[in-house]
């Protein structure tokens, strides 16, 4: 694993990862999701679980409510924009420092326990301040309406106070929105793939691979495992706050249902779908998740009879009313078939899908130079990277 | 001069007493072997040690700092390390890696963000690591995770974990158990060369061939009391140490 990577390697993976992002509205239109809303889904939800990842991936522990983070993200970039203004740039410092905060409180407490019992408080917590921006908290969240701009906030640095039209957050007068949005978020991607490639070559990265592997020995070796847990803990917490900002960018509402424990569940699965542990894996599996949720979500009956059309008529009923369970608010039922197969076949997600095929080829290639079944290298059946 | 001294270790497990007033006196620079019948208290002894037992009463002082209430890896840092009866390693990871981690938490201590610097520009750790896996002939497995290694090389592998720390006391949970003769042999000469260089070496064993091969003072544990102490020729023939491994039966 480790003998397969260098400086320039990771270099390499940067300028090509970096590449294809900045490129995917070229890319992805002809798979029809080359447009800047859902392209700026791709971007916020792989940050969120990139950064989920360095704690599930990296340390073993499954935090069941990460998406707490998201919502405080949210809150607290909105708050900026009423009283700051509607640049994004002190919205995400905000929501880095509240998001922080929160984490190292919560993680404080939660990392006493680990393994299911560490899950379950995490899952608490992040129902709790579900429940609380819903009631107790109105005054801060706008409960159920949620928290929006309004035109007689302060925006105290708002060079010309816009009186009429809907507010959007503008980066020194370029609107958040539809591409540049896009290349915002884009941008802080990248700069989140930088740092999380950072950490999983650095020594405080092998330190949480550990953690992960064995606490016991750990402890044993002289190394305190509980600062370790907290510190992947808070950066993960500022990277999900950090995606519930651009959420919040992208869109300047905040609203509780941010924090319920179906978003929690949902950056779970798209970091095991994707490969927990990986680099890659979890944006490749936010990317997989919001996608479909847009193409099978926006399928409805008149679609699938226009699609099984070319049926005899008594096999078209049948066929379409099967297929509609599947799609349009029936997607989630899709989701969940995917994920019993890739976790079934690949527990390692589709990284190890991916292993295992540029494996095969290189096995093949070896057989051939050889002429003799070459050994499996070790290290290739460990890397995920 | 005395390194670890034990007085007074008494443990209670509900009704069983494990530990009834043990006194201990281990000099530096010997090897000192615990031997026993099972459930004699052994490995509870050593639990007591790095603090994962708390005794009930009595004291355990390392180099005149107090072991009782210490967290495993303050232990640790102070200069104690052990390796456990079941190989204790970072299955998940490769041998280079595992012997690294040690490395680092010596250098750096118990905590320590160094989340910027890569790992494979940490020659120095990487060199050190590398040379004590050489050392114990483990080298050409460095990428190997560890969980594919035999029991013999886990075991190899845990020790050289703590000998990369420079450990001032090393505590050994029977460290030939399931070894074959020709793994036994290469263990003790591994354990004799580390002896020399004068590391500290408690053992806990089974097997009288190891122990009298390396240990140059003994004590018999028995029903959680030390019931004798001495240099090895002496031991060989105690009739007290005759019973309790024998159960009372004259031979």
């Amino acid at each position: 694993m480790m003998t397969k990577t260098s400086p320039r390697s990771d270099l390499f993976m940067f300028v090509l990862f970096s590449t294809a992002i900045l490129t995917m509205p070229i890319w992805l239109a002809p798979v029809g999701a080359g447009y800047p809303d859902l392209l700026q889904k791709f971007a916020i939800f792989g940050l969120f679980a990139l950064g989920f990842n360095l704690l599930f991936g990296l340390t073993g522990y499954l935090s069941f409510g990460h998406a707490a983070f998201l919502g405080i993200g949210s809150y607290a970039a909105v708050w900026s924009f009423k009283l700051l203004g509607m640049n994004p740039l002190p919205a995400l410092l905000f929501s880095v420092v509240f998001s922080s905060l929160f984490a190292v409180a919560i993680g404080y407490i939660c990392l006493r326990r680990s393994g299911i019992y560490f899950s379950i408080l995490t899952l608490a917590f992040a129902q709790m301040s579900y429940n609380m921006a819903y009631s107790v908290l109105t005054p801060i969240t706008n409960g159920e309406t949620g928290l929006r701009v309004l035109q007689s906030d302060p925006r105290l640095f708002d060079i010309s106070s816009q009186t009429s039209g809907s507010l959007i957050s503008n980066l020194f007068g370029i609107e958040m929105t539809g591409y540049p949005g896009f290349y915002f978020c884009a941008a802080l991607l990248i700069v989140g793939f930088y740092i999380s490639q950072r950490i999983f070559r650095s020594p405080f990265g092998m330190m949480l691979r550990a953690v992960k592997s064995n606490q016991n020995r750990m402890s044993y070796t002289g190394l305190n495992t509980r600062p370790y847990t907290l510190a992947a803990f808070v950066i993960s917490g500022a990277f999900a706050g950090v995606a519930g900002s651009l959420l919040a960018v992208t869109d300047p509402l905040a609203g509780a249902e941010r924090m319920q424990w179906t978003a929690s569940g949902e950056v779970v699965l798209m970091t095991i779908l994707g490969g927990a542990g990986t680099l890659l894996g979890p944006i490749l599996g936010a990317g997989l998740i919001k996608y479909f949720e847009n193409i099978f979500s926006a399928y409805n009956e008149q679609t699938l009879h226009a699609i099984f059309s070319f049926l005899p008529d008594f096999m078209e009923g049948p066929v379409v009313s099967l297929a509609s369970l599947f799609v349009g608010e029936g997607w989630h039922l899709t989701l969940g078939l995917l994920f019993m197969v890739i976790v079934i076949f690949l527990p390692g997600g589709i990284m190890e899908g991916f292993n295992r095929i540029t494996n095969m080829f290189r096995r093949k290639r070896s057989q051939v130079g050889k002429g003799t079944g070459h050994s499996r290298s070790p290290a290739s059946a460990t890397a995920a990277e | 001069m005395e390194i670890l001294s034990v007085k007074g270790v008494n443990k209670r497990f509900g009704g069983l007493k494990a530990l009834d007033d043990v006194n201990l006196s281990i000099e530096q620079g010997h090897v000192h072997a615990i031997i026993g019948p099972n459930g004699a208290g052994k490995s509870t002894l050593l639990n007591c040690f790095v603090g994962r037992l708390i005794p009930d009463t009595g004291s355990v002082t390392f180099m005149a700092r107090d072991l009782i209430g210490a967290r495993p890896h303050e232990i640790n840092q102070a200069g104690v390390s052990r390796v456990f009866q079941t190989p204790e390693i970072f299955g998940d990871l490769t041998l280079q890696e595992n012997v690294m981690i040690p490395t680092l938490a010596k250098r750096d201590g118990a905590f320590t963000m160094n989340a910027w610097t890569r790992v494979d520009s940490q020659g120095e750790i990487r060199d050190k690591a590398m040379h004590m896996l050489e050392d114990v002939g483990l080298s050409d497995k460095k990428d190997m995770t560890a969980d594919s290694l035999s029991r013999g090389d886990k075991r190899r592998l845990e020790l050289t974990m703590c000998l990369v720390q420079d450990p001032k006391l090393l505590l050994l949970d029977e460290p030939t158990a399931g070894m074959s003769r020709a793994d036994t042999n290469n263990t003790i000469d591994l354990l004799k060369r580390i002896g020399e260089r004068g590391i500290t070496m408690i053992v806990i064993e089974h097997d009288m061939h190891v122990v009298f091969s390396l240990a140059s003072k003994i004590s018999v544990l028995a029903q959680g009391t030390v019931i004798a102490e001495g240099q090895p020729e002496d031991i060989k023939g105690d009739p007290r140490v005759q019973e309790a491994y024998l159960g009372g039966t004259h031979v």
